[in-house]
């Protein structure tokens, strides 16, 4: 997703004096699929679900068939980045394989696959701009830098110095009849303008929530200029059905 | 078939009329124009949210009514009503959604002690849809009841929703009309009060766009990463947790309770053969307002766009090219926007695809090769990385793509880049490769004359680009450059290759 940003990396032939017979180029992907441990991020750091995280788990647990426990890998593994300030440690991990009765690897398989588990530490409040195409043709190029330039001269992937803001690029978020939008947190703040999401980042930096959904006039995703469908009363039930169904 | 018929109407001419007719003559069917549907023919009466989106809002939008006569009916009834109604599958495809269901019903199934599920995809990912989240924050009860519905039809005890993790309040909602409805004894061991016993189960995903490919769903509702699986055995037969499965769109499911109590003749009346029915569609982009919008199916591209778009922006004339259907469909120019009708066969014929329904406009002063290079890009990111050709095939497009939004590349490149997209498509598990190649050629189809004169202008100011972007100015004679890279290749007169 940052490869974009990186310095474009072209088959280029220096004339050096000297050359080595042949060299590659080091590969490097946005992700990271690596785990060293670290100060912050090793196995010995203790992780439990809370008594209410645990009650929760063990509801989502039983939506699925006793032999195929492993199917809640995904939704304890979200429950423990909740838990956990939003991101994935190898604790969880390994926490989460402990209950699902896993090797762990299947569970870091898993947490490496999707986007959503953060395996390093988050900002309280994490900005997901979305860049893809649709957005894009409205100006979230402009919402990005203005969102990194707000920050105080974020790159994507970077936590301002406070903590307070993690920004990254994100795929479609789905929301693409509301163009440009972003997510922080669990809430789309949609319909931006630069304006608008300087001030829902001035919000956030002080402690507020502003109001999520589109910044601008409208409600949801209906025509901004007046509804052209659903302005009569909606019909009731059995009208219209067939006779059987009245 | 056309011989036959003709033969037996002139066989009836000769015994009417005593004469022979050598040829038949047929009457132009009437003109039908297709759009502008009624409030009173939407089925989905709270997309824009401006009602109650729980169960008693619901019930007063006529969910759940005698939802347990329509079970009473039994599985056949349900799915001929579908196949009579002309569905066809929301998510992209465009199956035919009966004939789906009804491979869950095979001759003596019932010999089979396995559970039976319905997955309902909600993992709405594909860039420039946004449908299926107006189903689910402000009729998530028309869901539930589709699921009910569809389950009884195709016999199964359960239906599991997965929805994409970013869906937080959607996912809110949706568990909000679960509970009310297992609350109410909607759902639950006797549904409706009519002695089915059917579950209701959310699952999150966690963000991935190709936990939208069916099996790849399955694999990720299994716990496992999203990665597609090999078909055969397919899910009807081999599905989630080894069992018989149908993965069914929300649009798809949630349609299927109307369906039922209106009848299948009222659905079959919208929208031209085959391609029958209402859809939503969602219009991105370069339109004055753009929204998400229950229409007719075969309504012209260019009347949704004008009539509920508020039009392109700076008037028709200003538009560049639509990409009707989601990223993952070739973009057409405004020629072919003019005269397009958004229904699976029309869209086919115009070499694109109806896809999700997702609509994106583009004026002129859109980049079109950034904005497909943007595409290549967010499939270089999503692609599983199983397969090989779309894995390395992605990174590769990307890489020629975003040469190609400079220009800095060699006009023979185009070539190369359209043979590797072919090289991809048809070639990997699932249709992300396919999809990854479609809006290349799509470009390159329609727009190959900026992607040349880009590469042209590039050309001028920085002299001969090998291929690969490197500069011939860069290149050290002394050094064994390959001879192969086209560092001297004299410059084409335009259309000359």
């Amino acid at each position: 997703m940052f490869a974009r940003l990186l310095p474009r990396r072209l088959p280029r032939l220096s004339p050096l004096s000297s050359r080595p017979i042949s060299t590659t180029v080091p590969k490097r992907s946005d992700a990271l699929f690596i785990h060293r441990d670290t100060t912050y991020n090793n196995p010995q750091i203790a992780f439990k679900f809370n008594p209410q995280n645990l009650k929760r788990a063990e509801e989502i647990i039983s939506h699925y068939p006793p032999q195929y426990k492993k199917a809640a890998v995904i939704p304890l593994l979200d429950l423990g980045q909740r838990q956990n300030k939003g991101w994935t440690s190898i604790s969880v991990m390994n926490y989460v394989a402990e209950i699902l009765e896993l090797p762990p690897m299947r569970v870091y398989e898993v947490a490496t696959f999707y986007t959503m588990f953060n395996r390093e530490p988050i900002g309280t409040n994490f900005v997901q701009v979305c860049t893809t195409t649709p957005c894009m043709l409205m100006g979230s190029t402009d919402i990005l830098k203005t969102t990194c330039a707000h920050l105080g001269g974020l790159k994507p992937g970077e936590t301002t110095k406070d903590g307070k803001f993690t920004v990254i690029e994100v795929e479609c978020q789905g929301a693409c009849s509301n163009a440009p939008m972003m997510a922080i947190n669990d809430d789309f703040y949609e319909d931006l303008t630069t304006e608008t999401t300087k001030a829902i980042l001035d919000a956030f930096s002080r402690g507020e929530k502003p109001k999520p959904g589109p910044q601008s006039s409208r409600q949801t995703s209906e025509n901004s200029a007046g509804l052209t469908a659903l302005t009569s009363k909606p019909y009731g039930p059995g009208e219209f059905c067939l006779p059987e169904f009245q | 078939m056309l011989t036959a018929s003709r033969s037996s109407s002139s066989a009836a001419l000769r015994s009417a009329s005593g004469r022979i007719r050598a040829f038949a003559t047929v009457a132009d069917p009437p003109v039908r124009r297709y759009g502008g549907l009624k409030d009173q023919d939407r089925i989905f009466t709270n997309a824009y949210c401006r009602h109650d989106h729980g169960l008693k809002g619901a019930k007063s939008r006529g969910d759940w009514h005698r939802t347990k006569d329509i079970l009473a009916k039994g599985d056949s009834w349900i799915i001929d009503t579908i196949k009579a109604s002309g569905l066809r599958g929301r998510g992209g495809a465009g199956f035919p959604s009966g004939l789906k269901w009804s491979f869950m019903n095979k001759p003596n199934w019932q010999a089979d002690k396995r559970p039976r599920y319905l997955v309902v995809n909600a993992d709405e990912g594909e860039p420039g849809t946004c449908k299926d989240r107006e189903i689910l924050r402000g009729d998530p009860h028309k869901l539930v009841e589709g699921c009910l519905v569809a389950g009884r039809g195709m016999n199964a005890n359960a239906a599991y929703i997965y929805i994409r993790g970013e869906f937080i309040q959607e996912a809110n909602h949706l568990e909000q009309a679960i509970a009310e409805a297992y609350k109410d004894g909607l759902l639950g061991p006797n549904s409706c009060g009519s002695g089915y016993a059917f579950d209701v189960y959310v699952h999150r995903g966690a963000g991935a766009y190709i936990c939208g490919e069916e099996t790849a769903l399955i694999e990720s509702l299994e716990g496992k990463q999203g990665k597609p699986r090999l078909k055969p055995p397919f899910p009807a037969d081999v599905g989630l947790f080894g069992c018989p499965t149908t993965v069914a769109n929300v649009e798809t499911v949630a349609v299927a309770p109307t369906i039922c109590r209106r009848g299948a003749p009222w659905f079959a009346g919208f929208g031209r053969d085959r391609n029958q029915g209402t859809k939503l569609f969602c219009i991105s982009g370069h339109v004055n307002n753009p929204c998400v919008i229950e229409e007719e199916m075969s309504i012209p591209l260019r009347e949704l766009v004008e009539k509920h778009c508020g039009g392109v922006r700076g008037g028709w004339d200003n538009l560049l090219g639509i990409i009707p259907g989601g990223c993952s469909v070739p973009v057409l120019p405004i020629k072919k926007c003019e005269e397009v009708l958004m229904d699976y066969d029309s869209l086919k014929d115009a070499q694109s695809g109806l896809g999700t329904g997702a609509v994106i406009v583009m004026d002129k002063s859109t980049d079109i090769i950034a904005a497909i290079a943007r595409f290549s890009s967010f499939y270089k990111h999503e692609s599983c990385g199983q397969c090989t050709p779309c894995r390395e095939g992605t990174t590769w497009m990307m890489n020629m793509m975003n040469r190609m939004v400079e220009g800095r590349g060699h006009r023979r490149e185009i070539d190369m880049l359209l043979e590797l997209t072919k090289q991809v498509e048809g070639r990997t598990i699932c249709a992300l490769g396919d999809a990854a190649a479609w809006p290349i050629q799509g470009l390159m189809r329609h727009f190959r004359p900026e992607v040349e004169a880009r590469i042209d202008a590039f050309r001028a100011q920085h002299g001969n680009v090998a291929f690969g972007g490197l500069l011939a100015s860069e290149v050290d004679d002394t050094h064994a450059v390959p001879d192969n890279l086209g560092v001297r290749l004299p410059v084409e007169a335009p259309g000359a290759v």
